[in-house]
């Protein structure tokens, strides 16, 4: 069964999903990678509020036509990058959702469990996909000074369909499967 | 050399390249979803792979928005005009980009500053071969962060993994190498080995294997045997796409090997995940096509 979550999202609706769970998430979302959290850690200010709000770690392909903008390619970047800023912005921001790939690590886990925030694994690569949920570009911040890729773009999204890896329960998939995984190979190793 | 010609045949192999997922890996994709029971995460994130191939082919946008690193490979007849070519390719790349099927996806490693264009130094990457026909064979292979990200290679032997300097110590070091990388480089992905050579062109003769298709064994016996024999292994691991666990993890191994010297004895693992981009064109003297690969 799908969960439907939409922003501003709250404590308690965070904090009543468990890994494994499939969510659908509408609303505000905003694009993040490395210049963006960098910026942020280091003190610079952030142009919107994102308490209760939503990180997508995402390098949008984003064409001007007319005067609007238009996404072409949406789909998650590696989270893992993010991982020395990303517990301090959870804290800081307050944010409650992160949108991303590949799971981040120990820090992070510990963070969302604290503060009420669940890290989902949207399909890497599902660019078009992931584009096509995206209902209309609000805004852009930064474009000039990190560039198109890098920049934080405002998108307000219609049932983006992810996977909750990282729960505010302290439990990782990405750890699990890690784990099992590696049982796996020791055995394939002494064959 | 008609430039326009050519300009506009190159640009339109980059647009397949970025939008159109080839027939056997979109195959490959299926028969792990046969193998998935519905319902489960792994299910449908390859349905949802299979949903974006579709869509990034009808509306001609990237399958993936890392458009990754470019590598082109030509095949061009005796006495043909490279430079002539690699001038267009570089001006198709420009073009593509503009077009929206490629994204700014070149930094400046000093100065961290775009090159808005996608075209650099060695950026896309050319490579020239002379071949016997009258045709310029002409083959592009887009590889994104993600998966390049979790390549390895291995100096054999290797004490933690107990990886001699044999099949056995090749086998080891590549199924270390899926299980490092879980997920991280969108799996299910085509995994490609080089046995021997030094460090650079292991994993450049590791890369060029994935020219070769999914359903296309090695020549070489053993290792066509040791293809099979780790698929199987892979399949054991059960990481499953985008590592959330399941049957597919790997779509293909595909492995090449290459002289070594005696003191030296590398692996090399190149990481393909499953937006797997790669397309071919045979364009005759004056730039028309012939017929497009793959
Ligand atoms: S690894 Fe491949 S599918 Fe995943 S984000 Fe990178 S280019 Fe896209």
């Amino acid at each position: 069964m799908i969960k439907h979550i939409e922003y501003p999202f709250t404590e308690e609706k965070i904090r009543g999903l468990r890994v494994g769970d499939k969510v659908s998430l509408s609303g505000r979302v905003c694009t993040g990678r490395d210049r963006l959290h960098h910026f942020l850690v280091k003190g610079g200010k952030c142009p919107v509020s994102l308490r209760d709000g939503a990180m997508y770690h995402c390098g949008p392909v984003v064409m001007r036509e007319g005067d609007q903008w238009v996404v072409r390619a949406a789909g998650p970047t590696t989270s893992i990058r993010e991982e020395p800023y990303m517990a301090r912005l959870i804290e800081t921001l307050g944010l409650r959702v992160i949108v991303g790939k590949g799971g981040m690590g120990e820090a992070t886990r510990m963070a969302c469990r604290d503060h009420g925030c669940v890290y989902l694994q949207a399909v890497g690569g599902a660019a078009a996909l992931l584009a096509s949920c995206i209902e209309r570009v609000d805004g852009v911040h930064f474009l000039a000074e990190f560039g198109s890729t890098e920049a934080m773009w405002e998108f307000h999204l219609r049932d983006l369909v992810a996977v909750v890896t990282m729960d505010a329960r302290g439990h990782s998939l990405h750890r699990t499967v890690e784990r099992r995984t590696r049982k796996t190979l020791k055995d394939l190793l002494s064959e | 050399m008609k430039k326009a010609h050519w300009e506009k045949n190159l640009v339109e192999l980059i647009r397949r390249t970025s939008t159109d997922l080839p027939a056997d890996v979109e195959q490959a994709i299926r028969k792990g979803l046969r193998r998935e029971k519905k319902g489960t995460n792994a299910h449908d994130f390859l349905s949802m792979m299979l949903e974006n191939a579709a869509m990034a082919r009808r509306d001609s946008v990237p399958l993936c928005q890392d458009t990754g690193t470019l590598t082109f490979r030509f095949t061009v007849p005796t006495g043909f005009d490279t430079n002539g070519l690699a001038s267009i390719t570089r001006n198709a790349v420009s073009k593509a980009t503009r077009l929206g099927y490629l994204r700014q996806n070149t930094i400046d490693s000093v100065s961290g500053e775009p090159y808005v264009t996608n075209v650099a130094h060695a950026a896309p990457v050319m490579e020239f071969l002379q071949g016997a026909r009258k045709t310029v064979d002409a083959r592009l292979i887009m590889k994104g962060g993600g998966c390049e990200n979790v390549g390895r290679q291995y100096s054999l032997p290797d004490v933690a993994l107990g990886a001699d300097r044999d099949l056995e110590g090749v086998r080891r070091c590549v199924l270390d190498a899926v299980w490092q990388a879980q997920g991280r480089g969108c799996s299910p992905g085509v995994i490609a080995v080089c046995i021997g050579g030094d460090r650079a062109k292991g994993y450049a003769y590791a890369k060029e294997q994935f020219l070769r298709k999914l359903g296309e064994r090695s020549d070489v016996k053993v290792l066509a045997r040791l293809e099979d024999r780790l698929m199987r292994d892979i399949r054991h691991m059960e990481i499953g796409p985008m590592g959330l666990g399941g049957k597919t993890t790997a779509l293909a191994v595909k492995i090449g090997s290459l002289s070594r010297l005696p003191a030296s004895f590398f692996v090399s693992v190149s990481y393909m995940c499953w937006a797997f981009r790669r397309r071919g064109v045979l364009l005759g003297p004056e730039g028309g096509v012939h017929r497009w690969l793959y």
